[in-house]
Formats: C-alpha cells, sequence, structure tokens
C-alpha cells in the first residue's frame, strides 16, 4: 500500500513525468483515430436525418463534444491547479497550464459551430441566451487565465495567481450546464439527462459519444504533448533536462 | 445510408454551409494546434542543444 503510494508520487516530479507523459501519447493519438473514424461514420452513414431540421442536425456530432470538453476540461484544469496551490508539486501547475488553451479551442469550436447551427435553426448566429453567454464567459476565463499566467514572469508565482481565478471560475461550470433548466432560454434542452432516456434515436446518439470519446482522447493528447515543452522550457537549467535531449 | 449521390451528400440537404463549416473548423483547428505544440516542442529541444553545445565548447577552451 505504501509502496504504491510513493510510486505514484513519484510521478509527480517533471523528471519522471516527462519520459512517462512522451510514452503514453501515441496511445491516446491511436485512440483518438479509432474513436474519430467510427464516430465520423456513424455521424454521416448511418445515423438518420432528422424529421424537423433535416441534415443541419448533424453539426450536434461536433457540437456536443466540444462543448462538453470546453467544460470538463476547466474541471481538469482547475483541479490540478487547486493541487498545485494545495501541495505545492510543480507538475501540477504545468498540466493546468497546458491544458488551458485545448480548453479555449473547445470553447471556440463549441461556440463557433453553435453559431452556425443557430443561424438555418433559429435564424440567428448569436443570442444573448443564457447558456451562450455563459460558454462565452467560459471562453473568457480561458483567455483570462492564459493571459495572466504570461503575464507574470516567475512561473510559480504565475501558477499560484492562475490557480485563484482557475478555481473562483469553477463557479462557472454548473451555470452553463442548469443554465437550460433555470432559466427560458432559446437554446433547447440536454439531449441526454441522467434521469430519463435519452430522447433521440440510438445511432445518434452512440455517433455523438463516440465523437465525445475522440474529442477527449485528442484533448488528452494534445496537452501531455504541450506539458512536455512546459517541463522542458520551465526546467531547462537542472541537469536532468540538459541531458533529456540528444 | 440516406445518401443516393456523392453530390447529395455534399450538398447536405441544403445544410452544406452550415454542416460542414462546422466540421471544417474542427478539422482545421485540431490539426493546427498539435502542429503548433509540435514546433513549440522542437523549438525548445533545439535551444537546449544549442546550449549543450556552447557549454561543452566553453569547456574545452578552459581545459
Amino acid at each position: 500500500m505504501r509502496q504504491s503510494i510513493i510510486q505514484w508520487f513519484r510521478f509527480a516530479s517533471p523528471q519522471s513525468f516527462y519520459p512517462l507523459a512522451g510514452r503514453m501519447i501515441p496511445w491516446f493519438w491511436a485512440a483518438a483515430a479509432v474513436f474519430g473514424i467510427a464516430g465520423l461514420w456513424l455521424s454521416f452513414f448511418v445515423a438518420p436525418t432528422d424529421a424537423q431540421q433535416g441534415e443541419g442536425y448533424r453539426i450536434i456530432f461536433v457540437h456536443v463534444p466540444a462543448s462538453w470538453m470546453s467544460m470538463f476540461i476547466y474541471l481538469v484544469m482547475a483541479f490540478w491547479a487547486g493541487l498545485g496551490l494545495a501541495l505545492n508539486t510543480r507538475v501540477s501547475g504545468m498540466m493546468a497550464q497546458a491544458l488551458a488553451p485545448t480548453g479555449a479551442l473547445m470553447a471556440a469550436l463549441s461556440l463557433w459551430t453553435g453559431a452556425l447551427w443557430g443561424k438555418p435553426m433559429w435564424g440567428a448566429w448569436w443570442v444573448w441566451d443564457a447558456r451562450l453567454t455563459s460558454e462565452l464567459i467560459l471562453f473568457f476565463l480561458y483567455l483570462g487565465f492564459m493571459a495572466l499566467q504570461a503575464a507574470i514572469d516567475d512561473p510559480r508565482r504565475a501558477d499560484k495567481a492562475g490557480a485563484i481565478l482557475a478555481l473562483v471560475g469553477v463557479i462557472n461550470i454548473p451555470i452553463i450546464y442548469f443554465s437550460v433548466k433555470w432559466w427560458n432560454t432559446l437554446h433547447q434542452g440536454s439531449t441526454i439527462n441522467m434521469n430519463k432516456a435519452p430522447s433521440m434515436a440510438q445511432t445518434m446518439l452512440w455517433g455523438m459519444l463516440l465523437m465525445a470519446l475522440c474529442f477527449w482522447m485528442y484533448s488528452i493528447a494534445v496537452a501531455l504533448m504541450r506539458v512536455r515543452a512546459i517541463i522542458l522550457e520551465r526546467e531547462r537549467h537542472t541537469e536532468w533536462v540538459k541531458h533529456a535531449v540528444e | 445510408m440516406q445518401w443516393n449521390s456523392v453530390g447529395e451528400f455534399f450538398v447536405m440537404g441544403g445544410y452544406a454551409f452550415y454542416v460542414w463549416g462546422s466540421f471544417g473548423a474542427c478539422l482545421l483547428l485540431m490539426v493546427a494546434e498539435p502542429l503548433l505544440v509540435r514546433h513549440r516542442l522542437s523549438e525548445v529541444r533545439k535551444s537546449l542543444f544549442r546550449e549543450r553545445i556552447a557549454d561543452e565548447l566553453d569547456l574545452q577552451q578552459k581545459s
């Protein structure tokens, strides 16, 4: 028991996490590719045409995964930032920093695909509805986190300041999630609900879940790549980094 | 399958701009991001390598 805990803590050091991340990256890329191919196949060739929205509804297969990931990555980022603040572990802050740009990308894709879905179905690219506005705030939280960290020279202080911002911003996640329930929004309710059976065809649901898995694996792969770059940048004056690159 | 021809697939029941605009943006960003990160990683590796060569040259001059 004790031995296994020590084993896990070993990876909290940049020196042992760097090669571990390197070994994991190809597996996540492979998983992303497999889920992506299967998901796209279901999205375009298996899932039937929607009775109300025709073929336009197919935007759901990228809109929902991007939106889910934008919220989920924020929670993971805040978790690492909080852990770094509490335990002062170096890799935690680097993980939070590595996740932010990918989270911002997902939020941007969620807003972009949402606009392209809103125009044909609602007649408007954008409305100041609770769901859309809170997602826009999420996008700005990511940008704010990145800007704040970039503005502070000392990386450890940047981690601390960023962590506070990330943790305060967590309040926005339940607001996004429940916005369609709490307010009368133009945005439709969630298609997947914890309490009742999903209100969509099985093949549509599977397409959406596979695409979400693809986006998830992609996010892990790209965040691990970025954390490796951050580790080398921040630890460049240590002996092991000098010997890590041939 | 609901498509009778390749053309019909690309027309997407009249929603081509919206559907391909969404999937295209995802593809574009999700190809660009890993390339940018890979570039960042290779830049830091290169600069570390140059630093090490410089250190070794320093040592040689001193000895």
